[in-house]
């Protein structure tokens, strides 16, 4: 069985047209990650089949949903997909058990492979089941909604900007739950987000889309650290990095990550973790500096030694963006032009750099 | 007994005629007010129009119309001849049909906005979580749109009773058969039974009262998408 998500579309009404053709993992949370009208939205509309495009080819695993060239158009309804919406769109009629059961019912009971209570449970709404919608926060009427969503035990769960609609006190409540989705869950996500702070936290995979068009697609640590796309030119450019923990300082508090394929550790004021756990870091382009020797009796905690490989002017003229590697993980430093002219720096050239603040994603 | 046998019979004849007119509609007029609602066609502009043209047509233009069509000579009349049922016109089943011309635009509108209200999300939340659409219809454009049907059927029931010009055009005035409230209370006073002319139209001035304000007092909330 092909796992993978194969979306092919073409659509175009006056000013606007899309035209995509990406191949995406059937695993993990893929984002779809643009300004807005950029087509994001549209995308996750056409693959659901909540808007026809013309021409299209969509198959999810091995299922093919849509298919133009042989006319095959299977109605939403018959998707095995579970869609949050930006507003939670509950069922004001119905309470919040009754929404749950909405979809769950409509399911037959040998296709189940969510409970009511788990969904619930994960989502940390078990003690709401029986308010009327109108009666809960922004917050928590999101999270009925992405529970209600996985009780149809979709193969794929679509996500257009699930938190755009909260500030960020609601959001910070719902990121959790979105990540132990993604930890306990076996279900593809394709996450619609404008938010790189988001998009760094959940995914995986990532689809730059521009004006209707795929720019890149590709694993997110490989695209965050492309200088030839826009995301590196903006000011909270950067990387992230799946570290692995081996070992916890108690004394000081902080978290030792091993960095992949290298011996080289970060170390990062944390509660403490297991050894062997993933976590997640972003490393800002800003907050990396470089030199030529190892600075030693520094506040700075975390000092690695890394290849130079590229550079690439940015948005402002006094500053280069500098592309780092380590072991196979690249990383990105925004240094002044003159920084680079007094290093003489070349491409292989050996250099340590010292990162002056790492943030845990989770 | 102020009210005589005759008059009993045109009140029930009303009743009967109201009943049967806002049933039809809500039949008929349902599926217009969703496509109208939810429809991107070009058409919608028409339509809408000709639905809504009994609010500003003198009844007597309808009745005269539908008098022409139902007729022996018209297409509607040649039809149900041809198929053996005779002509509709000074009939019931032609008042029937007439009050459900007449009454259209006061069960389409009141629906017509209760689904526009809805707007496309919950059908397309809906049909996300597996509901095909007629599924989506009975669960959840039907609730939520409750309100919207209430003033339909009250609206549509009432006007009906309140309608004279088209029943006179094409029903005429047959005891049982075609003479409603509203003609009865012509008779009375064309024969100076101003009496017996009092008492029908009181009861006809109470009970569009009473209806108004069932209509008025149920809108207290009506329940709002989030």
């Amino acid at each position: 069985m092909s796992s993978h998500i194969t979306v092919r579309l073409q659509l175009s009404y006056s000013g606007f047209s899309l035209d995509l053709d990406v191949q995406l993992p059937g695993k993990g949370v893929t984002a779809l990650f643009g300004h807005s009208g950029s087509g994001k939205t549209t995308c996750l509309r056409c693959i659901a089949g909540l808007e026809r495009a013309e021409h299209a080819f969509v198959q999810i695993n091995d299922e093919v949903w849509q298919d133009s060239h042989n006319k095959l158009f299977v109605p939403v309804h018959k998707r095995s997909l579970g869609y949050i919406f930006q507003e939670a769109s509950l069922f004001p009629h119905l309470s919040v058990r009754a929404n749950l059961e909405f979809g769950l019912s409509r399911i037959p009971r040998q296709a189940r492979r969510v409970e009511l209570a788990h969904a619930a449970d994960l989502l940390g709404i078990t003690h709401l089941l029986e308010r009327a919608p109108n009666h809960l926060s922004g917050g928590e009427r999101q999270r009925v909604g992405i529970a209600r969503a996985l009780l149809t035990s979709p193969k794929l769960l679509l996500m257009d900007e699930p938190l755009a609609a909260l500030d960020s006190q609601r959001k910070a409540e719902i990121l959790p739950y979105l990540e132990r989705l993604h930890a306990e869950l076996d279900i593809p996500v394709l996450y619609v987000s404008h938010s790189q702070d988001e998009v760094a936290r959940l995914a995986d995979h990532i689809v730059l889309l521009s004006e209707g068009k795929a720019l890149a697609s590709g694993p997110i640590g490989d695209i965050l650290a492309r200088l030839d796309l826009p995301l590196s030119q903006g000011d909270d450019a950067g990387v992230v990095i799946e570290g692995t923990v081996c070992e916890y300082d108690a004394q000081y508090q902080l978290l030792t990550l091993q960095l992949p394929n290298s011996t080289q550790c970060l170390r990062v004021a944390h509660a403490p973790l297991a050894v062997g756990q993933a976590l997640r870091v972003k490393v800002q382009a800003r907050d990396i500096s470089l030199s030529l020797h190892r600075s030693e009796h520094s506040s700075i905690l975390n000092s690695l030694q890394a290849t130079f490989i590229s550079e690439t002017a940015t948005d402002n003229q006094a500053h280069v963006l500098v592309r780092l590697d380590i072991a196979g993980s690249a990383l990105l430093a925004r240094i002044t032009r003159y920084s680079r002219d007094q290093l003489d720096l070349q491409p292989g050239q050996s250099i340590w750099l010292q990162i002056k603040s790492v943030a845990v994603l989770a | 007994m102020p009210l005589s046998s005759a008059d009993f019979a045109a009140i029930w004849l009303t009743l009967k005629l109201a009943s049967l007119t806002t049933v039809i509609l809500l039949l008929v007029g349902t599926p217009i007010a969703l496509w109208l609602a939810h429809t991107r066609s070009r058409l919608r502009g028409p339509i809408g129009a000709i639905v809504a043209l009994p609010l500003v047509l003198p009844p007597t233009v309808i009745g005269f119309y539908l008098l022409l069509a139902m007729g022996p000579h018209g297409y509607v009349g040649q039809l149900t001849q041809a198929m053996g049922l005779g002509t509709l016109t000074f009939s019931f089943a032609g008042l029937v049909i007439g009050s459900v011309i007449y009454s259209m635009p006061f069960v389409v509108q009141p629906l017509q906005n209760a689904f526009t209200a809805i707007g496309p999300r919950p059908l397309e939340v809906a049909a996300t979580l597996r509901a095909n659409p007629w599924d989506c219809f009975f669960t959840v454009v039907l609730p939520l749109a409750r309100p919207g049907f209430i003033t339909a059927a009250i609206l549509g029931f009432a006007h009906t009773v309140g309608e004279f010009g088209v029943v006179l055009m094409i029903g005429g005035n047959i005891p049982e058969k075609t003479r409603v409230v509203s003609v009865q209370i012509y008779d009375h006073v064309e024969a100076l039974e101003y009496a017996q002319a009092h008492w029908l139209a009181g009861a006809m001035v109470v009970f569009s009262f009473l209806v108004l304000l069932a209509l008025y007092s149920s809108r207290k909330s009506q329940s709002t998408w989030s």
